[in-house]
């Protein structure tokens, strides 16, 4: 059942990720990563990676998309100057997918030697008894908050400072009215509106 | 075997949720009929209580329209894709101790990405309908959504602290005792903000400017009509119940009883806690009809204001003072 579960989303997410990059309307291509992030989330439900999953659902899916989304909706894109110059990149876009693919292969270390397999072995055994006892939400707060909670304030430290740059660039003075809540707030219906006592007028 | 089980678990929920859906739009008529000294529906069946029925046989005979240029698959599987995470977070909403379709650890976390993936079938249905307003109702939710989202997960940050749990059985355990014990007591300023996020998260008035009837005539769904409107429809209210049913769990003790710990509570020992859980329900169900009776819709500036400059500097605020709560172990909460 897990099997026939993990083939099934694996599929749809391999589908969903190779129509990201083939589809011609970029609104397909974003809604084609959803699903992707989504099918991908379900996989990691399947390595009891309950809370990775979930987040990556609630940031990715459920925020960031949405941004993307939303942007991509509004652009006018002419699709024909894209293409123009798909064959004179096509060789230096195979270099840098090239470069990449080794530097996660040697990151993953997909290909080591059989006779060192303690490693793997080590943390898949750790992490099956672990994971029966506590919850990975768990297990994952404590090592961030204790064992890694120096990378972890330092990469919360470098988001913020990433969100303040963002702000304050697209933050320009504009001259533009601006209403504040606080005066519309407080206004009194004297301030505006005069009542006339007008006496009624006679029908002829 | 057990796949069995889970199905008739998933039918179990999903018939009464469906008919309480039915007769929350009757109830919603006839409460603000009578707040506006009207009498509402009252012709169909004895005192109009086939009114939805008769909806609902009308919305089914209704030819479905697809606009010209629209993109047919993205229009019809728009309404799915927002009733589809309404109902799959019922699936770890506990109605009475051990009456819970899926008890999972990381429960609180569901729940928030179950809604929070609601808004893509109104994004999908503006953008799919070819219309300007359509389009324009799209872009006006995709950004409220994410805006109250922020100040609606940080309450639900709030619960988690004081229950020290993501699984849901286990915050309403947290809050046994009594009526005090619960967490709105301790959590004021998030209950009250996660209900308010919680009506712009659902699109209701005074927060419905993804429907502006005034301004944008319908918004995301002008363009739908017969089974596919009805889908948008039951969506929201659906939506509604949800969140009334995550209030209550998260902050007013769930199926717990509220004369637990008083010299009542021997006397109605014998009521089962899902009748309390329903009473409670349709105590916040009333709120979001009462809010639609009374006030006028937001402005755009005004919702944007409230939800980024007013409530998430509240929340985060309340979560620091939450903590300092939970540093001194204040009773009653937090011994």
């Amino acid at each position: 059942m897990e099997k026939l579960t993990f083939y099934f989303f694996a599929l749809i997410l391999i589908f969903a990720a190779s129509r990201v990059i083939t589809v011609k309307n970029p609104v397909h291509a974003a809604l084609f990563l959803v699903l992707a992030f989504f099918s991908s989330a379900v996989i990691w439900l399947l390595l009891r990676a309950e809370f990775l999953a979930l987040a990556l659902i609630l940031v990715y899916v459920g925020a960031v998309m949405v941004l993307f989304l939303f942007v991509v909706m509004m652009l006018d894109i002419n699709l024909t100057t894209l293409r123009e110059g798909f064959v004179r990149y096509f060789p230096i876009a195979t270099l840098v997918g090239i470069i990449i693919l080794v530097e996660m292969v040697l990151v993953v270390k997909v290909w080591k030697n059989p006779a060192d397999t303690t490693m793997s072995t080590i943390t898949a055994a750790t992490v099956e008894t672990t994971v029966v006892e506590q919850s990975n939400t768990q297990i994952l707060g404590k090592a961030l908050y204790t064992d890694y909670v120096y990378p972890f304030e330092i990469a919360a430290v470098i988001l913020l400072v990433a969100m303040i740059a963002a702000i304050a660039l697209t933050m320009r003075p504009r001259r533009q009215k601006y209403q504040k809540p606080e005066h519309q707030v407080s206004i009194r219906r004297e301030e505006r509106v005069r009542l006339v006592n007008m006496p009624a007028e006679s029908k002829d | 075997m057990e796949i069995i089980y889970i199905l008739l678990g998933i039918i179990l929920i999903v018939v009464p949720l469906m008919l309480s859906v039915a007769y929350l739009t009757y109830a919603e008529r006839k409460i603000i009929g009578y707040m506006q000294v009207r009498i509402g529906p009252n012709r169909v069946g004895p005192r109009g209580w086939l009114q939805p029925i008769a909806d609902a046989v009308k919305l089914m005979f209704k030819e479905i329209i697809i606009p010209t240029n629209a993109n047919t698959f993205l229009f019809i599987i728009a309404p799915i894709l927002v009733i589809a995470p309404a109902l799959a977070a019922w699936a770890v909403i506990p109605f009475m101790s051990g009456w819970v379709l899926a008890d999972i650890n990381a429960g609180l976390l569901y729940i928030l990405a179950m809604t929070s993936i609601g808004v893509y079938g109104i994004i999908i249905a503006g953008w799919a309908s070819n219309s300007k307003y359509a389009f324009l109702g799209a872009l006006r939710s995709a950004a409220q959504i994410v805006s109250y989202e922020i100040a609606m997960g940080f309450a639900l940050v709030g619960v988690l602290m004081a229950a020290g749990s993501l699984n849901l059985s286990q915050i309403i355990q947290a809050q046994n005792g009594s009526i005090f014990h619960w967490f709105w007591l301790p959590l004021l300023p998030l209950f009250v903000i996660y209900f308010i996020s919680g009506v712009a998260e659902t699109n209701r008035s005074p927060f419905d400017l993804a429907e502006g009837e005034s301004e944008i005539v319908a918004g995301f769904h002008v363009e739908y009509s017969g089974m596919l409107f009805a889908i948008f429809f039951l969506a929201e209210y659906a939506n509604m119940i949800l969140i009334a049913a995550l209030t209550s769990t998260l902050f007013w003790g769930g199926w717990l009883s509220p004369f637990q710990g008083t010299f009542l509570e021997s006397t109605f020992a014998w009521v089962p806690g899902l009748f309390w859980f329903i009473i409670k329900i349709a105590l916040f169900l009333l709120f979001f009809l009462w809010f639609r009776a009374t006030f006028p819709r937001y402005r755009y500036d005004q919702l944007m204001r409230l939800g980024w400059k007013v409530f998430i500097p509240i929340t985060l605020v309340w979560i620091v003072v939450l903590s300092v709560f939970i540093l001194v172990k204040l009773p009653p909460w937090f011994v």
